[in-house]
């Protein structure tokens, strides 16, 4: 009655942080509201995933079946229907992730209950639910009201909540599966694993990020020439990628990869939120972007408003004699 | 094969500064440029070459006012054979809901193999429309596809997940599906398609078509505000010397390098 709803999200043989932070967020309101936070984990043999989220929510409601091996968005959407229109949750969150993102709509849809997708948080005010989201590239905030109804289901952005330890004891019940094969219409096949890389960015102390302000592909020369003086590797950002002037593993950020160097220059990259995903725990980020309203700077440990290649040929000059002292 | 495309005609905000209106609730539009959305332009060109590769029909359709008419005969222009607007002048404030709602009012009486979708609108960002569109419609879909490859009627498709990590899956046909950028490199439309795609008929659909009474809201927009700051950014500023010197300072003395 009432209560908060959460799915896990796994993917081979780990839970993900995101489900983590959901439970998170899911405490907290569940806490504020004087009910209860149910984790639904659908899985097969996965005893050991279970035990690991034991101290996380106060229910954590199983359904085992080897259907759910992998994630199948269709396979999910039934089985979660069915629990949601059984238990009636006031709030069931979902990861906004690649999983989450096909699931969330259709679930939504199929029950007939208002939701909405890539909440940042989510706050319940006399008893309505009110959503923070990001739109504009990360420009601006939006505060989202909902339809009225008994039951809502939001999908939350990943990293808006710290993963915390908690000490509940969870109650485990163990639920029919609905289903035992995957539907007709949708099968899962294999992972496709990123192929493995020459130049690994995750192990640079210095990583110089690019993005669209580099404007074409000859410019990468005067970058790299850039991160040899300097002793650091470059990366970029999504646009550069789908240019295909850079390979994929160069790509920093959600789909790509996550960053800590000592030191991340972010070179005409705007900062949407895929990206500051992958390099915002750098130990110090120094942005040059024109646009100084570019959310980098809401990032950035240092910022220089200027066309990036104005700045570069003197920041050059300025590390060489740097290091010559 | 048959195929639908989604097209939203957005804001162009990466790179301007973004303005709340006197209403709270809507940005200043009339100092940005508009254009298609990007991952349309990719979900367009998938679209574009599944027909050269097995024949059949291009539709784009786009929820929006009449100044999208030009962004609809662009799609025209790299290949769509027709085009229809939904007129948004008729449909009060939108969602992702009844967005999804509205497209498929008109789709569902409309023959199919395919509908692409971009995976992501710029402005609104709700990735959210293909998903709804297709439970709507009572087809599978998948989103965020970074290949596809049709073979009878099964597409083999490959989602980008997190961290560099793709997962195959086969979905049968009609099906709906969301494209990420980079799946394809898309075209330029040509002068004279672009010539030839200004005397096309866009078809009109409104009020009088698709009945208000049962469209939903799921949700409404509040306020818009300016993002709190995470971190609090030092702006250095002077000439470009200056500030490189002071950068360099600052790299020396935290040991970075």
């Amino acid at each position: 009655m009432s209560e908060i709803f959460m799915l896990i999200e796994h993917r081979q043989d780990a839970i993900r942080d995101i489900s983590y932070e959901m439970m998170t967020c899911g405490r907290a309101l569940a806490e504020k509201l004087n009910t209860k936070l149910t984790a639904v984990f659908l899985g097969y043999d996965a005893d050991k995933l279970v035990e690991s989220i034991r101290d996380q929510a106060h229910r954590i409601m199983v359904v085992n079946n080897e259907v759910f091996k992998e994630f199948n968005a269709e396979s999910y959407q039934i089985a979660l229907a069915e629990i949601i229109k059984k238990e009636n949750p006031l709030l069931t969150l979902i990861g906004h992730t690649a999983f989450g993102m096909d699931l969330c709509p259709a679930l939504g849809t199929q029950l007939g209950i208002p939701f909405t997708t890539d909440c940042l948080d989510v706050e319940i005010i006399d008893g309505k639910l009110i959503a923070t989201r990001q739109m504009y590239d990360g420009k601006l905030n939006a505060k989202i009201r909902f339809r009225k109804n008994p039951s809502y289901l939001v999908s939350l952005r990943t990293g808006c909540f710290p993963v915390r330890d908690s000490n509940i004891e969870s109650e485990i019940v163990n639920i029919e599966s609905p289903i035992s094969a995957e539907p007709d219409y949708r099968k899962f096949v294999e992972y496709i694993e990123a192929a493995i890389s020459d130049v690994d960015i995750t192990k640079a102390d210095v990583v110089v990020g690019v993005g669209r302000g580099i404007k074409k592909k000859e410019n990468l020369a005067l970058i790299e020439d850039f991160a040899s003086t300097i002793g650091g590797v470059v990366a970029c950002s999504r646009p550069i990628v789908d240019a295909e002037w850079l390979p994929k593993d160069r790509q920093v950020g959600s789909s790509g990869k996550t960053v800590k160097p000592k030191l991340y220059i972010a070179l005409g990259i705007s900062g949407a939120f895929q990206h500051v995903v992958g390099m915002k725990n750098s130990g110090t980020i120094i942005a040059i972007n024109k646009d100084q309203n570019a959310p980098i700077f809401n990032e950035a440990d240092y910022g220089i408003v200027d066309d990036l290649f104005r700045v570069l040929p003197t920041f050059k000059n300025s590390i060489i004699e740097m290091k010559s002292k | 094969m048959d195929i639908i495309v989604c097209i939203k005609r957005v804001p162009q905000t990466a790179e301007a500064k973004v303005e709340i209106e006197s209403s709270g609730k809507d940005i200043v539009k009339d100092r940005l440029t508009f254009d298609m959305n990007e991952s349309d332009m990719y979900a367009l060109e998938e679209a574009v070459l599944l027909k050269e590769k097995f024949g059949g029909t291009i539709i784009a359709i786009s929820l929006s006012c009449s100044d999208a008419e030009d962004t609809l005969r662009i799609a025209l222009a790299k290949g769509a054979d027709t085009a229809i607007r939904i007129k948004a002048e008729d449909f009060d404030e939108l969602d992702g809901y009844k967005t999804a709602q509205l497209l498929s009012a008109v789709i569902k009486d409309i023959h199919f193999d395919v509908i692409f979708t971009g995976c992501i609108a710029t402005d609104d960002a709700y990735s959210q429309i293909g998903a709804t569109l297709a439970e709507l419609l009572g087809i599978p879909h998948a989103t965020l596809l970074t290949n596809i490859e049709v073979i009878d009627s099964i597409s083999h498709v490959h989602r980008e997940l997190e961290g560099g990590l793709q997962e195959h899956i086969e979905i049968s046909i009609p099906a709906l599906f969301t494209i990420q950028t980079g799946i394809n490199v898309p075209r330029y439309a040509s002068l004279i398609a672009i010539r030839r795609a200004a005397g096309k008929e866009i078809k009109l659909v409104g009020q009088n078509e698709i009945s208000k009474d049962q469209l939903l809201l799921n949700t409404q927009i509040e306020e818009l505000f300016i993002p709190p700051v995470a971190k609090q950014v030092k702006i250095i500023t002077g000439s470009p010397g200056e500030v490189s010197k002071e950068l360099a300072g600052i790299i020396r003395e935290k040991g970075l390098i």
